[in-house]
Formats: structure tokens, C-alpha cells, sequence
């Protein structure tokens, strides 16, 4: 069983982004979307866990949320892969079921 | 009707400043009338829906956290509460209602619903699952 985790809110805002990562098993994948792809940024509080984090499993961000927001992807943590709608579909196929964090 | 999955139902959010927890036990009903296999966990502030003695007769809503205590009834009796959860809001398994059911596999013997777990033991137990519902 692998799980696909999304995570649609600011790390700043809520801790949906710290208890998905707590509880995430090995190799399960997380997408950041909407106001959840500023977890994706290098060089805030956030960071830290979240690259401590992707030695266990696989971030990932869409692209279209980021460009909305203004996120450029050279500020984005290295590792992380930026993905389309196309690629979140292939995910959520992918994976056996997927946990939203709200 | 053979067609039973594991649903698990995760609850994040404290009890009446919002209406994901009563909208979550409602559907947990559901769920086991339903007769699936149904599993809770609480986590974050969904570890305040369980506090015993909540009493909102000031506020003029329903107080529905008795029907916790009824989920045993529905053989809803895997209700998970993380232990990290606990401890950063300064709680113990003793602050919270003692929910129980009765076991037809061990003579009716009255047992606990509720386990507290570690986050490395509840991501086990939530990689286990068909089905999961955020609330």
C-alpha cells in the first residue's frame, strides 16, 4: 500500500504540512498545492522539515499554483518536483488512495 | 453485500468552532451502517473532541460528544489518538472519555475503543487503510 498525500494550506497557517510529513510512511508522495506550495520554498521556518522529510518520501508541486502565486521555481527546495495537472493525475493512478489534509 | 473496506476517518479539528467534527461522526455512522470496517484517528486538535466533560449548554448547541460513547454499539472500536497530539496540548488518556465496547469474540468482555499511539505507529496503521476521509 502506497498513499499520495495533498497538502492545500500555508505551513504558516495551519500544521497540516507538519502532521502529513509526521505521519507520511516511507515512500509515499506529497503534493503541495494551492496555498500549500509556499512549503515548497527554500529559506523559510519551514524548510528544514520539509527537506528532512524527503529522505522518506517525495515532495512534489504544482506548477500552476506556484505561477499564481508568484513562486519562481529557483526558489524552490532542490529535490522537490515540480509537476502539471497531467502529473497529478498520474500520481493520484498511482497511488492506492489519497489522504487530503485539510 | 460482501464488499467491505478498511475507512479511515481523521479528525484534526477541535469540536464547536467548526462543524468538521460533528459533520465527521456523522459520517463515521454512516459508515458502519454501512457495515464497513471502520477506523477513527485523532490528531491535532481532533484530540479535543474526545475531552470528557464537555458541557455546551451555555453556548445553545448540541453537546454530541455522548455519542461517542455509542460508537462501541456500532462496532466502531479502533479509535486511534496520536500521542504527540496529547502531549503538546498538556493531555493525558485520563482526560478523555472512557469509550468502550463490548467483545462477541471474547465472551462480551467490556474493552477499551480507544488506543493511544505514536505518530511512526499510527503512519503504519493509516497505510493499512483502503479509504481515507479528512475532517
Amino acid at each position: 500500500m502506497s498513499t499520495l498525500h495533498t497538502v492545500n494550506k500555508s505551513p504558516f497557517d495551519r500544521s497540516s504540512l507538519e502532521t502529513c510529513l509526521r505521519l507520511a510512511g516511507k515512500g509515499n508522495a506529497v503534493v503541495l498545492l494551492e496555498d500549500g506550495v509556499y512549503g515548497a520554498m527554500q529559506g523559510s521556518n519551514a524548510s528544514a522539515m520539509v527537506e528532512k522529510a524527503m529522505s522518506d518520501v517525495s515532495i512534489y508541486v504544482l506548477g500552476a499554483d506556484m505561477k499564481a502565486r508568484g513562486v519562481d521555481e529557483s526558489k524552490i527546495i532542490d529535490g522537490i518536483k515540480v509537476i502539471d495537472y497531467k502529473g497529478f493525475v498520474d500520481l493520484t493512478v498511482e497511488k492506492d488512495k489519497v489522504n487530503a489534509w485539510l | 453485500m460482501s464488499d467491505i473496506k478498511k475507512f479511515m476517518y481523521v479528525n484534526r479539528t477541535a469540536p464547536y468552532g467548526t462543524i468538521y467534527a460533528w459533520e465527521s461522526l456523522e459520517v463515521v455512522l454512516i459508515g458502519a451502517a454501512f457495515e464497513q470496517d471502520v477506523a477513527c484517528a485523532f490528531i491535532d486538535d481532533g484530540v479535543y473532541q474526545l475531552v470528557k466533560g464537555q458541557d455546551t449548554t451555555e453556548l445553545g448547541i448540541k453537546n454530541f460528544s455522548p455519542t461517542y460513547a455509542a460508537l462501541g454499539d456500532y462496532d466502531v472500536n479502533k479509535i486511534y489518538v496520536e500521542k504527540e497530539s496529547l502531549e503538546a496540548r498538556g493531555l493525558t488518556i485520563d482526560d478523555l472519555m472512557a469509550l468502550k465496547y463490548e467483545d462477541e469474540d471474547d465472551d462480551w468482555a467490556e474493552k477499551d475503543s480507544i488506543h493511544v499511539v505514536t505518530a511512526a505507529e499510527l503512519a503504519d496503521i493509516l497505510e493499512q487503510q483502503e479509504v481515507v476521509f479528512s475532517f
